[in-house]
């Protein structure tokens, strides 16, 4: 889905890798209103996020509607050239996201 | 105790009232044990931390009480410039961090996000929070089997969270 697009970097920094993410997202905390016909915009947030590498799991993140629109998420592991990072995430609608991304 | 049980009960009565007035003083006091009676008392039942809207709810909902820690790091900007997009960096050097919390005091949810860590990762997290008012970056951190928490003061001028 071209709407919700994902970037991710992965960087080779001494022995660790940087991974860098960014999941175009409204995240919407259903408290927010439509100016123009006043009715609430339902919440819509990423509720799950997974990083991967290797299909190791990396990370796993829990998230509210509490973080930003346009979620960003760095880290560091230890890694080497060649792996493959993988981030993957899902909302509470049901829609999924993932990218990936070899380690240089 | 005996105070504390009055405390308890008068705070049942009029909570709207004593809970607002007291909870400044019982803060600054440090006595930690009374400041979870009131927050006991304030408190509807919050079963799930996602809706909790007090810091106290959200570590009750969560059955936690973390102590305080100097090996954990909350970086996050004394003024935020745009509310709704603060960057937060929250790392430890605890052994055997498993769990990374993030707490916001005064936003609607109070709970905004859970890292579960593996032994892979460097114990260090970047993401971008919505601050709703000013108030504290909660990091709590779970090494072995206790946690830790640390914070930082955001200042807030304009509001994140819509509205």
């Amino acid at each position: 889905m071209a709407k919700f697009k994902t970037r991710l970097k992965a960087k080779l920094k001494g022995d660790k890798v940087n991974v860098k993410a960014i999941m175009s997202h409204p995240m919407e905390t259903g408290r927010r209103k439509d100016k123009k016909t006043g009715e609430t915009i339902p919440e819509h947030y990423i509720s799950e996020v997974i990083v991967s590498a290797n299909d190791k799991t990396v990370l796993t993140a829990e998230w509210s509607a509490g973080v930003s629109k346009n979620p960003y998420l760095s880290l560091n592991y230890a890694g080497k050239a060649g792996d493959k990072v993988k981030i993957s995430w899902k909302d509470n609608k049901g829609n999924t996201g993932e990218a990936e991304k070899t380690v240089k | 105790m005996k105070r504390r049980t009055f405390l308890k009960g008068s705070l049942a009565t009029s909570v709207a009232v004593t809970g607002g007035v007291l909870a400044p003083s019982i803060i600054f006091a440090k006595d930690e044990k009374v400041e979870e009676k009131a927050a006991e008392a304030s408190s509807g039942s919050a079963t799930d931390p996602y809706k909790a809207t007090s810091v106290e709810d959200a570590l009750k909902a969560l059955g936690i009480t973390p102590e305080d820690s100097d090996k954990i790091t909350v970086t996050a900007p004394d003024l935020a410039e745009n509310a709704a997009v603060v960057p937060v960096e929250i790392s430890t050097t605890l052994d055997g961090a498993e769990e990374i919390i993030v707490l916001i005091s005064n936003n609607p949810t109070v709970l905004i996000a859970k890292f579960k860590l593996t032994e892979l990762m460097d114990p260090a997290v970047k993401c971008r929070f919505k601050v709703g008012k000013t108030g504290d970056v909660i990091g709590v951190v779970k090494a072995g089997d206790k946690y830790y928490t640390a914070k930082k003061a955001v200042k807030v001028t304009k509001g994140g969270c819509g509205g």
